[in-house]
């Protein structure tokens, strides 16, 4: 059996081929577990750097009245949050974890493309040098919004070339890295792995590889019409030479909403492997979140135009587009109330990947909630552009995707480093972070509620209150990540050495490798102990 | 752990008494002026409290598993995967209350797009308003009174909101909220509104009616609202439109219908007078004082008071070969704009008055030596 041939490896260590120097050994790299490591390194990298920037957002908004920045500084701030935390924090860190763990989930002892693998993550840190590059330029950074709406993201001078070229480069990185979880998956499953046995944090993350090849296509085309109108006279979205603005919001969405997705179907893959090992108890409903996951993906792909609500529909397409996404909710009900059947009757323990988990249900179904209220076309022409949306998207994905991520990290890094974290300071981590997020975010429910716009660097001073508050918040829950970059580093340096198993009675393939995962895992191609598998036997 | 959780939950119930208490300071969505903003209100409301009474049940099963099923009170896990009997009932219910919900909310929208009287028909409109979005200002036409007007931000607010201003922006009244010239609209009248921009996309909102509608270049979007109470309401733009977004903000005045006749047929002597001025030839100090004005409230935005610019964005118009060149060329701009930058086509917005004096103070402001005037009369001509 292929664990006990990995065990009986690593007792040799001229077998785990680590290649040696910076160079051979990172940059040139087609090893699935250090490729995986440098996604996730560069993803808290970024984390870190849009989080700065999210703090100084926070720091003008402490008070009614411009203090510390000038506005067009302060969208090139809210602009460039969006584009870092989204292109350079959550996507590369699901795939950093995809990368790590698909292979060790299925049996596989790589992915199936190392060489594209290696190409796909290191296309990242250029297209982001080439972003970050423009706040050293004549008129700034891109300043009209993540979304870069035309024709306002046509005003920003130099920057739209380097905005147009990143967001290619980031597209093309995304597609490889997608093939390659699809390859893999469909290809380097142990031979006795059908489709049905895998967990369900590979089967997310497959169907989340096919949005990535439908919609980043398209955000590609969208964004090089732009470039085009830019450079080159086109009037794709020009009105006075014929276009149409309104199309690229189209395009844009047919990619943004499948997008938001993409940033959170991971993250309940994630969720669903800690909650069934911390409740001692099987998965709830194992066919049923297969078929939720898909089911959501499908939907995204009808739903777009319900972030466009006030832009102006003939009503048989506003009725269309709220109805399609109030459907949304019902899969992704289903997913809430399995988790929770998954803990109901459980013998359950909370260490620290288990807090993360359980905050995550709560706190992404609030995101859902608001979400749900907004998908009432009537009310979402009071709710769109206002902080209640702002509150709703940190919900799903600081609290949604962020949390998943980070649950995740503290659940694998005793098998990708060999030491146990501290439980204490990752407790502490949890309680700071999770009190703190929701004094940040909650008073954003109330200001959207009371008139507060989105983008804006100053506010009447109705909303002063609230604002503190959130800010006050977001110190703090930008120090706690910064705590989390300590523990994590520390983690890598030493402590308690982890077991092989690492949680007790913890389902998955990856517990049956040695801590921490030798260089080469699952060599020999050949059949696992279905035993092992969460869902190994039960279909 | 124990007391983490007793601190956890005394931390939850004192949130929820705290909002409570502070329940007067808005929390809640604003019930609005209008039918159609009470409409959006109550939709709000109903589905507040769904989601409110969907999280008790959901969160509250989460905390008795957590209080109940947990390895430290020795609580054994039993092994169950699978009910299709619960799968099946939190399939159907979530669908089911949808439906209750997408029922108003289906009535509601028709009444904003396709709004209809009592009696079944076609909802007739009495005044139609359009508002026309600019970097970063609004205009208004009433269309069939021949008036209009811009409106921006108001000019002690301006200032204050400055950095390094060094005003408590405490002690301004609304702040951020008030303009120089509020659109004015009768009360019980259907009005309806024609929103379109000239540059880029802005999104014209008053929380107080109950919708916002984006204000796109190329494109004519309507709304409608019906204002019952006479008051003072107020709003921003809500669409990202560049640097100055959040300081376009929208003030709109509802008078009865005897003050807003008579406001109305002030601003139409007002407007006939100024018609009268482009005819008269201007003195270079008059058309200088006046220019000074118009300068700082429609130019000095983008251009700086100092005539300094802000490059590359917005050039620099102290020591600039173009002012110093041929007026007939700046003259030309101004009234045309420069496609594909901010720079926009005064010609629609302000008066052959103003651009006359605006043009004729960076003549010769800022060290620019031109040294002619530029008479509105001239300006006219070269409008048509």
């Amino acid at each position: 059996m292929s664990h006990d041939i990995t065990h009986n490896e690593i007792g040799h260590d001229h077998h785990d081929h680590k290649p040696k120097g910076f160079v051979k050994r990172w940059l040139m790299t087609t090893n699935h577990k250090d490729i995986g490591t440098l996604y996730l390194v560069f993803a808290l990298a970024m984390f870190i750097l849009g989080g700065a920037m999210a703090m100084v957002i926070r720091l003008e908004l402490f008070q009614p009245g411009l203090q510390f920045i000038e506005p067009h500084f302060f969208n090139q701030m809210t602009t460039m949050h969006a584009l870092v935390m989204i292109f350079g924090a959550v996507m590369p860190a699901f795939v950093g974890l995809a990368n790590w763990m698909i292979p060790l989930m299925i049996g596989a002892p790589d992915m199936a493309l190392p060489r594209m693998n290696n190409w796909s993550f290191w296309i990242l840190p250029f297209a982001f040098t080439m972003l970050l590059a423009t706040f050293f330029m004549d008129g700034g950074a891109p300043a009209g919004g993540w979304t870069m709406y035309p024709p306002l993201v046509l005003q920003g001078g130099h920057n739209v070339g380097f905005l147009v070229f990143a967001v290619h480069m980031m597209g093309i990185s995304s597609i490889m890295g997608a093939i390659n979880v699809i390859a893999t998956i469909m290809n380097m499953r142990a031979p006795n792995v059908g489709y049905l046995n895998m967990p369900l944090f590979v089967w997310t993350w497959l169907i989340t590889a096919f949005l990535l090849i439908a919609v980043m296509p398209v955000l590609a085309g969208a964004v090089t019409m732009v470039l085009t109108d830019r450079y080159f006279a086109t009037s794709f979205f020009n009105a006075a030479g014929g276009g149409d603005p309104v199309l690229f919001q189209h395009l844009f969405w047919f990619f943004g909403h499948p997008e938001v997705y993409i940033m959170i179907l991971p993250a309940f893959g994630i969720v669903s492997e800690i909650i069934p090992t911390f409740a001692r108890k099987p998965l709830f409903g194992y066919v049923s979140m297969v078929y939720a996951t898909a089911a959501i993906a499908f939907l995204s792909f009808i739903v777009w135009a319900h972030h466009m609500f006030s832009v102006g529909m003939p009503l048989g397409g506003e009725l269309y587009f709220m109805y399609a996404t109030m459907m949304i909710a019902v899969p992704t009900g289903v997913k809430i109330f399995n988790w929770v059947a998954t803990m109901w009757k459980g013998s359950m323990t909370f260490e620290t990947p288990m807090l993360w988990s359980l905050a995550f249900v709560v706190l992404f179904s609030i995101g859902g909630f608001s979400g749900v209220m907004m998908a009432l076309a009537p009310v979402d022409l009071q709710y769109h552009d206002t902080y209640f949306i702002v509150a709703h998207f940190h919900y799903v994905l600081v609290t949604g995707a962020v949390y998943g991520i980070i649950a995740g990290v503290y659940y694998w890094l005793p098998k990708w480093s060999g030491h146990m974290y501290s439980e204490r300071l990752g407790k502490i981590h949890f309680w700071w972070s999770t009190i703190s997020v929701n004094v940040l975010f909650f008073p954003q429910h109330f200001l959207g509620l009371a008139g507060m716009p989105r983008r804006i660097p100053d506010y009447s001073t109705q909303f002063a209150e609230f604002n503190m508050m959130s800010s006050i918040g977001g110190f703090a829950f930008g120090l706690a990540q910064v705590f989390f970059v300590y523990i994590v580093w520390k983690t890598v340096r030493g402590g308690e050495k982890a077991t092989d198993q690492v949680w007790d009675d913890a389902k998955g393939l990856e517990w049956t490798v040695p801590s921490p995962a030798p260089y080469h895992t699952f060599e020999e191609f050949g059949p696992v102990d279905l035993d092992k598998m969460a869902h190994g036997k039960i279909h | 752990m124990k007391k983490a959780q007793m601190k956890f939950m005394m931390l939850i119930t004192g949130l929820l008494a705290s909002s409570m208490a502070v329940a007067e300071y808005g929390l809640n969505l604003r019930r609005g002026v209008t039918e159609y903003s009470q409409t959006a209100y109550g939709l709000h409301t109903l589905t507040l409290w769904i989601c409110i009474v969907i999280g008790v049940l959901v969160f509250g099963a989460m905390i008795v598993s957590i209080f109940t099923h947990r390895k430290s009170k020795g609580y054994k896990a039993e092994q169950f995967s699978h009910s299709t009997v619960a799968e099946v009932i939190w399939t159907i219910i979530p669908i089911i209350i949808l439906v209750v919900i997408a029922i108003p909310a289906t009535k509601a929208l028709i009444q904003m797009e396709n709004p209809t009287d009592d009696s079944g028909k076609r909802m007739k409109m009495d005044l139609t308003i359009k508002v026309t979005g600019y970097q970063w200002k609004w205009k208004y036409d009433y269309m069939e009174d021949g008036i209009s007007f811009l409106s921006t931000l108001d000019r002690d607010h301006n200032i204050a909101r400055q950095k390094g201003s060094n005003i408590d922006v405490n002690t301004i009244e609304n702040y951020l909220l008030e303009v120089d010239n509020p659109l004015v609209i009768p009360v019980d009248t259907n009005i309806r509104f024609l929103l379109t921009a000239d540059d880029v996309i802005h999104s014209w909102w008053v929380p107080d009616f109950g919708w916002k509608r984006d204000a796109i270049p190329g494109y004519i979007n309507e709304a409608w609202t019906n204002v019952k109470t006479p008051g003072i309401y107020r709003g921003q733009c809500a669409e990202l439109c560049g640097k100055d977004h959040g300081f376009m903000p929208i003030v709109v005045e509802a008078l009865s219908k005897e003050d807003y006749a008579q406001w109305l047929a002030e601003q139409k002597g007002e407007q006939a007078e100024e018609a009268e001025l482009v005819q008269t030839e201007w003195t270079k100090e008059q058309l200088m004082a006046k220019g000074e004005e118009v300068y700082n409230a429609q130019c000095g935005t983008c251009h700086q008071a100092s005539g300094a610019g802000m490059p590359p964005a917005f050039p620099a118009l102290a020591g600039s070969e173009f002012v110093n060149g041929p007026a007939t060329d700046q003259i030309d701009l101004v009234l045309n704009g420069k496609p594909g930058t901010a720079m926009q086509a005064f010609g629609n917005i302000l008066s052959e008055t103003d651009i006359a004096a605006a043009i004729t103070y960076t003549r010769n402001s800022f060290g620019n030596t031109a040294g002619d005037v530029v008479q509105p009369a001239t300006v006219k001509s070269m409008k048509q």
